[in-house]
């Protein structure tokens, strides 16, 4: 059985019963699958997720590898529409959108607000097991030969022409669907009605407004995307034309109802990444982060504002000239809260005396990519520079800025940050240190090329190119081939210190905020005794202050 | 009742007490069913461009009635006031923005 | 838990040092009082994420009868206006009663309750059946969309294809409605059980309540689909 050193917990009193933690509080295969516990449901899911991380990523370098020579030689154009459609997937729905309000949302929220688990703990499972059968329908497809529509599955070709599996795959996206929205609806529920006495709006961290404000993406854009994909395969059962042009559909209707879902999805991707970094930087600046109000009603204006864009994805797809003016206006306007916030966590760290561990390596790497994605985004929303890369690898690079250079360094920075919470054990710290590094030098060496391949004319989604872009291809497969080896150091040291970390004990980086109160694992009610709040979120002056004394006194 | 009253942090308190007259509820049913027949009514007689409105303005009323009084909207906490109203604001901007597109596009080029 | 909680020490008299549980608490609320304004509020979250569920056919319905009026007009007539009409008085008709049984549950009301809620189900089930009748009819005349649609427009050949659309939406709308009620009715079925049980009170009604937020939720839908699909001149 691991024990816990039960330390400087500065306001709970260490517990006199034996150290039992959520790990080991039941053991066997039974007292997993069916938890209530949001800790250990949040441990499935990071499971889960990493496995079709590891997917999407095998996918993902089979493409970089075709692309190193302009011919198409590994792969027939056929498998590769497969493998760029199967990335895109897999990545989409059940990596990047899960990743970190499934795992690290469902493990800290609740700590957080000082509950003991989310409000319906059974949806909270259940969610879970929505997710892993959508899923399986997933890595069926994979398995019985594909689908090659794209992760959009636009109409009338998927409807109509497409002979792979079609079906399977967005009745899969459809029911994983579910398991986000009652994720969602969980959250909201918990953070409306399951704060601990004393913790008011405004003294929440603000991941909890960061996640308040997914969930809210997620609960009223997720459904139009589930009736969106009834009607896909409703059209492309019964063969009739509710998309299809030649029969009297649509097909921008199609792709208005999908974006009116995918456009937010972003913001569902971001916006628990943008969660994350505001702990970590204020965790390591050992501030508190500047202009609080404002970052936290940033995520608000993120979440409604980001509803208002989605045509920009129509631009060249045959849209009302007047409508296309009105959303590149719009979709200018998104920048705003977004800078807003890079704005505050920058100004935060001025004159900090930062600690440079690796979850604050991934907050600056996530901090300088998502800006480059953010202010390439702006390039795209202008009309004429849209109509001219559209459907280029520059607005591949782009896109992965903001998905990998933003959603993954910030899920890799809390996954460091509250790894010795989650398991009890420190990571190794020069090993992480060098994984960050490798993952930013490999992602940049990546995707920058990719802009500019993209600017000067390569499609994407073709499994052959014109001789005069190799070079710069060539550079990018190299940088993923160094990608590679920085997500698979962690996924090998983690796993290490499972059994040989060192002790991680109740607050390993000296931080404020509930989750660093309770021990390390937490106990499986979270805290022995409910906590009364008493202090604003990163109170580093005081919380300091207060230390000193103790040591002192 | 066996509850504590409220407690001055917690957001929490006892269930929502308020029990509506039993009279309430079959008065809003009678006003429903008055508007069902008149919107089979209004649909008999031909006015025009007006049919779909009016059709549309009767649905929404019996909506209303339906949410603020047998759904107990009327008597809930101004959290659900928010709900409501913000998930039927974000329907609204489905509609509004895709019509954008919808109604704009035979609109002249110059 | 072996210490009184912070909260106990805050709150003499309350909660379980001096009452005992009631059995239906959950153990991560601290009462009655949370756990119900929680579950509501969930309900309603889940509400609103069905009214943009519904939404989105709704707005691909508009689109598609902006572009098509006369074809709309046309489906339309192949409705029965008389069995919608009928069929919406006995949808209000279930919401009434399940709006009572919400009462009666609030009241402690355990035979009434209970009787409120097999009314509701039975008004659902005759719901479901007349639906059935209707589609039923509507196959029997070709008019069920795909390689089953055998109607051909006589009159206006032209308009065909567009009924052909106005009954798919005819047909996905009233079915994802059918479906819903389907579900609730099964729900009602539990808790007939649950009321006869004796599960209801005054303390304890939620259940109850969230079961009448779903229920009028799907009355709602009913009540702009039969004038946009029924009522169509």
């Amino acid at each position: 059985m691991t024990t816990t050193t039960i330390d400087d917990a500065p306001f709970i009193e260490p517990s006199a019963t034996a150290p039992r933690n959520y790990l080991n509080d039941e053991y066997g295969v039974l007292s997993w699958l069916l938890t209530r516990d949001h800790k250990r449901i949040a441990v499935l899911y990071a499971i889960s997720v990493t496995v079709f991380f590891m997917v999407g990523g095998i996918i993902a370098f089979m493409m970089r590898l075709e692309l190193l020579t302009p011919e198409g030689d590994l792969f027939t154009s056929d498998t590769y529409n497969k493998l760029f459609t199967l990335h895109g997937i897999v990545m989409i729905f059940f990596f990047l959108i899960p990743a970190i309000p499934a795992v690290l949302g469902n493990f800290i929220l609740p700590i957080m607000l000082g509950a003991k688990d989310l409000a319906f703990p059974k949806i909270n499972l259940l969610s879970w097991y929505i997710y892993m059968i959508g899923g399986s329908f997933g890595i069926y497809v994979i398995i019985t030969g594909g689908v090659d529509t794209g992760w959009t599955f636009y109409t009338p070709f998927s409807t109509q022409y497409s002979n792979t599996h079609v079906f399977a795959v967005t009745l899969g996206a459809f029911i994983t669907g579910f398991s986000s929205i009652l994720t969602g609806l969980n959250f909201l529920v918990t953070i409306h009605r399951m704060r601990a006495p004393g913790l008011t709006w405004f003294r929440l961290p603000l991941f909890v407004w960061s996640m308040y404000a997914t969930s809210v993406v997620i609960m009223l854009a997720t459904p139009v995307l589930a009736i969106t994909l009834v009607l896909l395969m409703v059209e492309r059962t019964l063969h009739v034309g509710i998309f299809d042009p030649a029969l009297g559909g649509d097909p921008v209707l199609y792709q208005h109802m999908f974006w009116f879902y995918s456009h937010p999805a972003v913001y569902i991707m971001i916006l628990p990444g943008m969660a994350v970094i505001s702990e970590c930087v204020a965790a390591f600046t050992r501030k508190k982060i500047f202009g609080y109000k404002f970052v936290a009603f940033s995520s608000l204006a993120i979440a409604f504002l980001g509803f208002l864009v989605w045509a920009h994805h129509l631009f060249v797809a045959g849209i009302s000239i007047y409508s296309a003016m009105v959303f590149s206006f719009l979709s200018m306007i998104v920048a705003v809260p977004s800078a807003i916030k890079v704005f505050n966590w920058t100004a935060t760290m001025y004159r900090a005396s930062v600690s440079w561990q690796t979850p604050m390596l991934y907050v600056l790497g996530f901090i300088g990519l998502f800006t480059i994605g953010g202010v390439t985004g702006l390039f795209l929303a202008a009309l004429g520079i849209d109509v001219h890369v559209h459907d280029s690898y520059f607005v591949v690079a782009h896109f992965h800025y903001i998905m990998v250079g933003g959603t993954i360094m910030a899920y890799l920075a809390g996954i460091h940050y509250w790894w010795p919470k989650i398991t009890g054990r420190m990571y190794p710290e020069w090993w992480a240190r060098l994984s960050a590094l490798l993952v930013f030098v490999g992602f940049n060496l990546t995707f920058f090329p990719q802009f500019l391949v993209g600017y000067v004319g390569m499609p994407r989604r073709y499994h052959a190119y014109a001789p005069e872009f190799q070079v710069l291809n060539v550079l990018s497969t190299a940088g993923a081939t160094i990608l590679a080896a920085g997500y698979l150091l962690p996924m090998i040291y983690l796993f290490w210190s499972l059994k040989f970390g060192r002790k991680a004990g109740t607050n390993p980086w000296g931080a404020v905020g509930l989750e660093w109160a309770t021990s390390s694992p937490p106990p499986k009610e979270n805290f022995h005794e409910t906590p009364v709040v008493t202090w604003e979120a990163y109170d580093y002056p005081a919380f300091l202050k207060a230390m000193r004394e103790t040591q002192h006194g | 009742m066996a509850h504590a009253p409220d407690h001055a942090d917690h957001v929490g308190h006892g269930p929502a007490h308020h029990r509506a007259p039993i009279g309430m509820y079959l008065a809003v049913f009678v006003a429903l069913m008055v508007f069902t027949v008149l919107t089979v009514a209004a649909s008999r007689v031909n006015l025009h461009q007006w049919n779909t409105p009016i059709a549309l303005a009767i649905a929404v009323i019996k909506a209303t009635l339906v949410i603020l009084w047998f759904m107990h909207v009327i008597h809930s906490p101004r959290m659900t006031w928010i709900v409501v109203i913000s998930s039927f604001l974000w329907l609204g901007v489905l509609f509004v923005l895709t019509f954008s597109d919808y109604l704009t596009r035979g609109w002249p080029i110059y | 838990m072996a210490n009184p909680t912070l909260h106990d020490l805050q709150h003499p008299g309350s909660e379980e040092a001096h009452v005992p549980h009631h059995p239906f608490l959950q153990h991560h609320f601290e009462d009655l009082g949370q756990q119900h304004e929680a579950s509501t509020l969930g309900m309603w979250f889940f509400v609103a994420q069905e009214i943009l569920f519904f939404g989105g056919i709704f707005a691909a319905y508009t689109v598609y009868r902006v572009m098509y009026p006369a074809a709309w007009s046309a489906g339309a007539h192949h409705q029965n206006w008389r069995i919608g009409f009928a069929n919406t008085i006995v949808l209000i008709a279930s919401s009434l009663t399940m709006a009572l049984a919400v009462w009666g549950a609030q009241g402690a009301k355990r035979k009434f309750t209970t009787l409120m809620l097999v009314l509701t189900l039975f008004l659902g089930m005759t719901f479901i059946g007349v639906k059935a009748f209707e589609y039923r009819e509507h196959i029997h005349e070709g008019l069920f969309p795909g390689s089953a649609f055998t109607y051909v427009d006589h009159e206006h050949p032209e308009l065909t294809r567009g009924v052909e659309l106005f009954m798919l939406f005819y047909f996905i709308m009233t079915g994802l409605h059918a479906l819903h009620m389907i579900i609730g009715a099964g729900l009602l079925i539990w808790f007939i059980r649950r009321s006869w049980r004796g599960d209801f009170g005054e303390e304890y009604y939620s259940p109850v309540e969230i079961m009448g937020l779903y229920w009028h939720f799907v009355d709602i839908v009913w009540i702009f689909l039969f004038p946009l699909l029924y009522l169509i001149h």
